[in-house]
């Protein structure tokens, strides 16, 4: 791919070829691929024959190629699409490392394509392969990812070149010698004798383990609820949840979650929910807390002032001892968000009367570039996040709240009548995120896949229509996905033929 | 160029006799052209042939030790016109540009020039873009070369082969008194092989002997009758000469048996892939030794008719191998055959596909019919020939369709293009959907998501005029883009003139980023770099205004969202009449940090306070939503999975090639996004003051963080 250094790598192999006296040709169409873009180099290489020299071919052949190497991972996907990878004859050197194309992210939920896929399409097209995120290994080596492919290559040992001769290759090349051996060396040591990868779970998303007790009384006692209350394949789930709620607000606001949770616990063991493995239960307990830790400026003012958050970007951004690092945050608060973080009665009172609200949104209402590690804009953005002990009494709370419990009555009133349906509608709570205009349209797209509640309460699949309509809601910014889901719903129940996908 | 350095090709245009050059075919032509003793060269930049311009830029020293005079030229009619100092002197002149694209451009200078005749050889070095990977429409210069009867050379794509071309074609030119055109294909361009050198030439007649000693010759303007007289030459003189000198030359070549049951005829650009076709049908060795007889036409126009006819005379069958369509080539044999009342049989594109790569794969597959219906015996026994059929059958593989995601081209990391798209897209959020015209440029990328704008592309500099027949009273005003390379190559007339001429209420973006970016980043009229062989910093908005624009803007910082985003709106929402012209300038990102870059390690390696930029986001603060990402396409801005097992969706992330340009900050901010971005400014060598202030900062701050640690609730 563009940057990735493609044409030095068969610079490289050229060079290798040509200084045991073989004879190599090396092509690429690069033009607008470079720019971020995919393209593909073909070299291909053997001795000649006294002076009689090969006529060598500008492009691959599917089914005729000896070596395929891919510096992304989806992108050995495709070269084994095209067919450049065949069990007969192809060793695959593969980077398991992913860049993502615009599709997957700009999609609104989660648009990251299956690696799964290639992992097992791997074996099946390929002769013989190598796969490690090389892309790690050169930025650990100061070093650029075409360097390890290079030594993998070596490693691989398909060419019949010794390792000085590859080496001879690099510093033949003249730039960035040392840093280039070093990664090549490492692909090189990782091909020959590989380490035996730690199978890693496609998240490392991982409830935390509750232990026995805790040392303050206010927390044991959370603790101890849920030990004694809910089944023990839940108490991880809500362990976490309890804790991400204290960090949010205090000790009672988790108890308020879990009076919450009690509550519908008791509901679904009335509906048997065991036979369901409690999902009610276990949705709820995921949502709620989510819903409950809603991202407000009082929130996002202390999440930027901690002391771990400081320490997080400098090893992010890689700052070294002798140097120094300034965060400049791009904050753009709105008369809404002011009007929310104020109490209840006031910050209705000014939403009522648009003529002032709107005259203040004019003061408020622009971007703040807040320097958070200088002290005036620390203080400022430390008093916001201190705000936090008046956090119930806000306008924004109180309008959270009645989204809450609107949202939970309608789980409550269902679960009786459709429990799968009920358990879907808790996790339509997935759409409600973002910042000001997004959060608004994420809200107006979660009211409006509830709205077709009503009318799948009962019928076949009717989880599954709205896990639909969800999926559909996250596919796109407009809209449009959404109408057109709910347009097929209608229709489908309409004819009364429900359809199942 | 500004900001790349070519020294060492450089340093390659100077081996002399009998050394080995090794290295890309486009910088083999190259110095063949100094072999040849050529005395001016120019050109338009553009893949696949921007190498030549670019080396030759970088080359003033060898040039001027020879006495050769090289241009950039402002566009390709500019580059065919230069060929006029042939006409009439004994001069050697070579341009080069992008086809059909560029051939398009100079057709009208092509036209008079191959008219006019020359004396001097003119050589015209055409990049075909043609194929897999290719940006423009598929089609043939072979039709250019028809049309204006030039000559074409098409040869086979390996450097000796290239290098002869580049040589015998002026010979060719000279002799039939024709320009030429060296068609290469842009794998033939980019192939890595060798040959063996010989000496530069300084040319034997000079740019001053020319000037100094100015001819005329009415005959030669194209002006009736001269014109008429000349139309008789190129029937009567030009092309017996050309085919003689052809024939007697032996430019075409054969290989394999004299005789033989079926042939084949290649265009030279097919050789390769067909000697590998033929290898997969146990027909040639590697080598290329062919048991079928080829007639490899290194020379596709004109053709030599004696020697086509002479090669099918007595076959039974021929196919014709010609890639691009329509087969004027297969047409002409035809009526080669047809005029001799030869009867071989000719096949073509009924078993070759009409259009596309002619792959050795795809030439395989014709091959292997066409020897199927006339020569069964050759095939024998059939041994198994490459495929991946089995493979891609297999339901493991072919689920990669619904995985692999496409890899569309998109604005390069920092981009400054991006910002004024993120703008537009915000304008439209407003002010709704508007008829977008693109141009030709980095720009077009806009096309494509995130952005999904701009609705036609027409040409390079024609985006403006392509927005014209929109030019009528309504509640939206149709929006035009074009970046400074098409501006000065033919946008200041054809779009903006015309725009003003006729009170086009349209909104005209003019992308400037300092260069010709699209093409490799070389200097152009507005370029702010110094440079001491070319005028820059000639500036846009002055020409706009020269030309008679009113409204006319100029954003010096097009990371400035909001700026950028109200300006739009001001010229959509403007009442003054004529063309509302936005000048938005940004270096490119690519260029600037090619410049930059060793500036600044240097400066930090020096121990001076230098300031890196790069921007972050707060995993814990983002909510996964992906707006941002709606609204950049950065490659340095993805998305990644967190820990948190609470949240479900992936959030953004930016990596270490993030070059802090500032759109995402900025985007955050006029569209009102979240507080996730920060940015980072690491102090490099920080000063006393620096460290002393740091250091009471981190006092009070630390002071107050743990503070507020110590109340909150621990889990332990």
């Amino acid at each position: 791919m563009g940057g990735q250094g493609g044409g030095v790598l068969s610079d490289w192999i050229v060079a290798l070829a040509e200084s045991q006296n073989w004879a190599a040709q090396s092509t690429s169409v690069p033009g607008v691929a470079q720019r971020t873009g995919a393209t593909i180099y073909y070299v291909e290489m053997m001795p000649p024959q006294g002076d009689r020299m090969p006529v060598l071919s500008l492009m691959p052949t599917p089914g005729d190629v000896d070596v395929v190497m891919a510096a992304e991972y989806m992108e050995a996907g495709r070269s084994m699409m095209r067919g450049l990878v065949t069990p007969e004859r192809t060793t695959l050197i593969a980077s398991s490392h992913r860049s993502l194309a615009v599709s997957e992210k700009e999609q609104a939920g989660d648009g990251i394509a299956d690696s799964g896929v290639v992992v097992e399409a791997t074996p099946v097209a390929a002769k013989r392969s190598v796969v490690f995120d090389m892309q790690t290994m050169a930025e650990k080596n100061g070093s650029v990812i075409s360097a390890v492919m290079f030594g993998a290559l070596a490693g691989a040992k398909v060419l019949p070149f010794d390792r000085e001769a590859f080496e001879g290759a690099i510093r033949a090349g003249g730039k960035g010698v040392t840093q280039s051996l070093k990664a090549f060396g490492a692909g090189f040591d990782r091909t020959v004798s590989p380490v035996a990868e730690v199978a890693e779970p496609r998240s490392g998303k991982e409830f935390l383990e509750p232990p026995q007790s805790l040392k303050d009384p206010r927390l044991d006692k959370l603790l101890q609820q849920i030990r004694q209350n809910y089944p023990a394949a839940l108490t991880p789930l809500l362990y976490t949840a309890i804790t991400r709620l204290v960090d949010y607000q205090d000790p009672a606001y988790a108890q308020d979650y879990l009076d919450r949770i009690a509550a519908i616990h008791r509901l679904d063991t009335s509906l048997s929910g065991e036979r369901h493995n409690f999902a009610l239960t276990r949705e709820a307990a995921k949502y709620v807390a989510i819903a409950m830790a809603y991202d407000d400026v009082i929130r996002v003012a202390d999440l930027k002032t901690r002391a771990s958050r400081f320490a997080r970007v400098d090893a992010e951004v890689g700052k070294k001892q002798d140097q120094l690092l300034y965060m400049t945050e791009f904050m753009h608060p709105r008369m809404e968000e002011v009007a929310g973080t104020m109490p209840a009665g006031l910050g209705r009172w000014l939403e009522n009367h648009p003529a002032v609200f709107n005259r203040l949104d004019k003061l408020v209402n622009r971007g703040r570039r807040v320097q958070t590690r200088t002290v005036f804009w620390f203080f400022s953005l430390y008093m916001v996040g201190g705000m936090r002990r008046f956090r119930r009494g806000l306008l924004r709370h109180e309008k959270e709240l009645a989204h809450l419990n609107g949202w939970l009555k309608l789980v409550t009133e269902t679960a009786p009548k459709d429990y799968p349906l009920a358990v879907e509608i808790l996790k339509c709570r997935r759409l409600v995120k973002g910042y000001s205009d997004t959060a608004a349209r994420g809200n107006s797209r979660f009211e409006r896949v509830l709205q077709s509640v009503p009318q799948l309460i009962g019928k076949p699949d009717s989880a599954g229509w709205l896990r639909r309509l969800t999926t559909a809601a996250l596919a796109d910014e407009d809209g449009t996905k959404l109408t057109g889901a709910q347009k097929t719903l209608e229709t489908a129940f309409e004819a009364e033929q429900p359809r199942v996908a | 160029m500004a900001e790349r350095s070519f020294a060492s090709e450089v340093e390659d245009l100077r081996l002399g006799e009998g050394e080995v050059f090794r290295g890309e075919g486009i910088l083999a032509i190259t110095k063949a052209l100094l072999q040849s003793g050529v005395a001016y060269v120019g050109g338009y930049q553009g893949s696949p042939i921007s190498h030549l311009m670019d080396v030759l830029a970088d080359a003033k020293d060898v040039l001027d030790e020879l006495g050769v005079h090289f241009e950039s030229s402002a566009s390709e009619a500019a580059a065919a016109a230069m060929l006029s100092a042939s006409v009439m002197y004994p001069l050697r002149g070579a341009v080069t540009w992008k086809s059909t694209a560029g051939t398009n451009v100079a057709s009208d200078a092509l036209t008079n020039l191959s008219s006019s005749g020359v004396n001097g050889g003119a050589l015209i070095i055409v990049g075909e873009d043609f194929g897999e990977g290719s940006s423009i429409p598929q089609e043939r210069t072979h039709a250019f070369a028809m049309k204006s009867q030039m000559w074409m050379l098409d040869p086979r794509p390996n450097l000796p082969s290239m290098v002869d071309a580049v040589e015998t074609g002026f010979e060719l030119s000279e002799a039939s008194n024709t320009p030429v055109i060296l068609q290469v294909r842009i794998r033939a361009c980019h192939v890595h092989g060798q040959f063996t050198t010989k000496a530069n030439r300084a040319p034997r007649y000079t740019m001053q002997e020319a000037l100094q000693n100015p001819q005329r010759d009415l005959n030669r303007i194209v002006l009736p009758p001269a014109s008429y007289m000349q139309d008789k030459q190129k029937l009567n003189e030009r092309w017996p000469a050309a085919v003689k000198f052809v024939k007697e030359r032996r430019l075409n070549e054969w290989f394999g048996p004299d005789e033989g049951e079926v042939g084949i005829i290649l265009q030279g650009g097919m050789y390769n892939s067909l000697i590998r076709a033929l290898q997969y049908l146990g027909l040639a060795d590697v080598y290329g030794d062919s048991k079928i007889p080829l007639y490899v036409m290194n020379v596709t126009y004109p053709l030599i008719d004696d020697e086509v006819a002479k090669f099918c005379a007595g076959k039974r069958a021929v196919l014709m191998v010609e890639e691009g369509h329509p087969e004027y080539l297969e047409q002409a044999v035809n009526t080669i055959l047809r005029r001799r009342d030869i009867n071989a049989r000719l096949e073509g594109k009924g078993m070759l596909p009409l259009g596309g790569d002619y792959t050795a794969d795809v030439l395989t597959k014709g091959v292997e019919t066409f020897l199927e219906a006339h020569a069964k015996p050759l095939l024998g026994n059939r041994s198994p020939m490459p495929t991946a059929a089995g493979v891609l059958s297999n339901p493991k593989v072919k689920a990669l369709a619904d995985v692999v995601p496409q890899r569309p081209a998109g604005f390069c990391t920092g981009c400054p293009e991006r910002p004024i798209f993120a703008a537009m897209k915000l304008v439209e959020q407003e002010l709704g959907p508007h008829q977008i015209s693109s141009d030709i440029g980095c720009h077009l990328f806009s096309i494509l998501p995130p952005f999904n704008l701009g609705g036609t592309t027409m040409g390079y500099g024609l985006g403006p005029a392509s927005a014209s027949a929109f030019n009528v009273a309504s509640k939206k005003k149709a929006v035009s883009f074009l970046g400074d390379g098409g501006f000065w190559h033919n946008g200041l007339s054809s779009s903006v003139g015309n725009a003003v001429f006729n009170k086009q209420d349209q909104v005209i973006v003019v992308v400037d980023n300092y260069y010709s970016s699209a093409t490799g980043g070389q200097d152009i009229l507005s370029s702010r770099a110094e440079n001491e062989r070319r005028s820059t910093n000639n500036s846009i908005v002055t020409a706009v205004k020269g030309i008679g624009a009113k409204w006319v803007r100029q954003i010096d910082r097009t990371y400035d969202v909001g700026k950028m985003r109200d300006t739009l709106k001001e010229a959509l929402t403007s009442n003054e009449p004529g063309p509302k012209i936005i000048v938005a300038s940004s270096e490119c990102m690519l260029n600037k940090q090619r410049r930059v870059k060793p500036l600044f390690d240097k400066a930090v390696k020096n121990g001076e306070r230098a300031i890196k930029q790069r921007f972050g986001v707060d995993e814990d603060v983002c909510t996964g939503d992906h707006a941002c990402m709606r609204l950049s396409g950065c490659p340095s801005l993805s998305v990644k999975h967190t820990n948190d097992p609470l949240k479900d969706d992936p959030v953004a992330a930016i990596d270490q090639t993030c070059v802090g340009c500032g759109n995402c900050g900025e985007v955050a901010e006029a569209a009102v996004l979240c507080p996730s971005f920060y940015r980072a400014d690491v102090i490099n060598n920080p000063t006393r003051w620096d460290r002393g202030v740091a250091r009471v900062r981190e006092a009070v701050i630390g002071f107050l963080q743990r503070r507020r640690e110590a109340r909150r609730p621990v889990f332990i």
